[in-house]
């Protein structure tokens, strides 16, 4: 399914007792990449998790446009997100390929052209090896391939350049920018070191 | 392959896999089952009397060996935020675990029982009965097991809370379970505590995936 815009009204996030932001309007078209800025602490995941439909906002509301209409149903809006929190979401005892099959499997997608997608991210000779014997960053470069097999519109990335070395930093750029290119959407919590994104939001 | 045999596949692979949660309850089912005679002594009948009530309980505490890790591993390494975007519901995903919770660790209880059963001098009959209380009620042990497991998935500890939360609620079945083959020991039909039994796990089945998909959303958000 195709993304048009998202748009965010007025929303506030309160976790325990303290109010992480109120007020917090932006609006994402489809074939832009918005950086999400701030201190520690200071709500970039929560967003990430308001907008992915995790948590439900104090007030405020979150409305996607897509080719069948606008909606602000969490569910949703669930449904068109593609996923790279700050915890990769592998398994240590499964090959990366195995992986790879799961998810594509789970998201419902074509299984055949994976190993390509391995290689894509430079993982090709990694294919049959338990993640488990994984580095950081290589685990970071099969989440992204997970994220690119799952085909989903709307890209919610949680510091996406962490434990990447410059060449998986490049390759996640690439993919961000092709991404966005293909008309999809990128919110990125990051300091945006490589200048990818058109709009950034600082909490 | 539908999204659901997916998450149930895999999650049965990981079982086998990770040091083999199914050969952990196993060990554990048999050890209990060998201890107890070993404890009673060479008391035939005292043994054939104790052998539903132990062999049920045995199986439960064998079973929750591997509950708290239902959604515990998924959550801690952040796959459980991918599959909660997937096309499968919540109350699915939790059917699925629930599924592959039994398949790996309910199911290989119940084939082991009948052998265990020769230790306590259980008669044939009876032990087709314990054969078959097992077989419906295990899928109780696991559904009411995933309410708690996903009760405590944010919790360091969860695992030591976990037995306290549902060993109470599982109580109905190991009365109908023991009290079947107690049944079928003194002659009488074990059909009422066999239908009980199969009432009871039917519906854990059918409404502990809601219970359990409404607490692991409630971890989510946190």
């Amino acid at each position: 399914m195709m993304i048009s815009s998202l748009t965010a009204e007025k929303l506030a996030c309160v976790r325990g007792d303290r109010a992480l932001f109120d007020g917090l309007n932006f609006h994402v078209t489809a074939g832009q990449a918005l950086a999400v800025e701030g201190a520690n602490g200071a709500g970039k995941t929560s967003l990430l998790r308001l907008i992915a439909g995790f948590l439900a906002p104090a007030k405020g509301r979150i409305l996607v446009k897509t080719g069948q209409g606008e909606s602000d149903d969490a569910e949703e809006r669930g449904r068109l997100v593609g996923w790279l929190g700050h915890l990769d979401g592998l398994k240590p005892q499964m090959t990366a390929l195995e992986q790879l099959l799961f998810y594509a499997r789970l998201h419902a997608v074509a299984e055949a052209d994976l190993p390509a997608l391995l290689a894509e991210v430079g993982l090709a000779r990694q294919a049959e090896l338990p993640c488990r014997y994984l580095s950081a960053g290589q685990k970071r470069r099969l989440a992204l391939a997970r994220l690119l097999a799952s085909r989903r519109p709307l890209w919610l990335l949680d510091e996406p350049f962490a434990a990447l070395d410059a060449s998986g930093q490049n390759l996640m750029a690439l993919a961000m920018a092709s991404h966005c290119g293909e008309g999809g959407i990128v919110i990125a919590a990051t300091h945006d070191p490589l200048g990818l994104c058109n709009e950034s939001l600082k909490l | 392959m539908s999204v659901f045999t997916t998450l149930l596949l895999r999650d049965m692979r990981l079982a086998g896999r990770s040091g083999g949660s199914a050969v952990l309850a196993l060990s554990f089912f048999a050890l209990v089952a060998t201890l107890v005679p070993l404890g009673v002594g060479a008391n035939l009948n005292l043994l054939s009397r104790v052998a539903g009530g132990v062999l049920w309980v045995g199986a439960v505490l064998a079973a929750l060996l591997s509950l708290d890790r239902l959604f515990q591993g998924d959550f801690e390494d952040g796959s459980l935020d991918v599959i909660a975007l997937s096309p499968l519901t919540l109350e699915l995903t939790a059917l699925a675990k629930i599924c592959a919770h039994w398949l790996s660790t309910g199911l290989p209880l119940t084939l082991l029982s009948p052998l265990l059963a020769l230790l306590f001098n259980l008669p044939g009959t009876a032990t087709g009965v314990l054969f078959i209380s097992l077989l419906i009620g295990t899928p109780a042990v696991s559904a009411i097991g995933a309410i708690g497991a996903s009760l405590t998935l944010s919790l360091k500890r969860g695992g030591l809370i976990l037995p306290l939360i549902i060993l109470p609620l599982l109580s109905p079945s190991v009365i109908f379970g023991a009290g079947a083959v107690s049944a079928a020991l003194d002659g009488l039909s074990p059909g009422s505590a066999l239908g009980l039994l199969a009432a009871f796990a039917t519906a854990s089945v059918l409404l502990s995936p809601f219970a359990a998909a409404a607490c692991v959303r409630l971890n989510l958000s946190s």
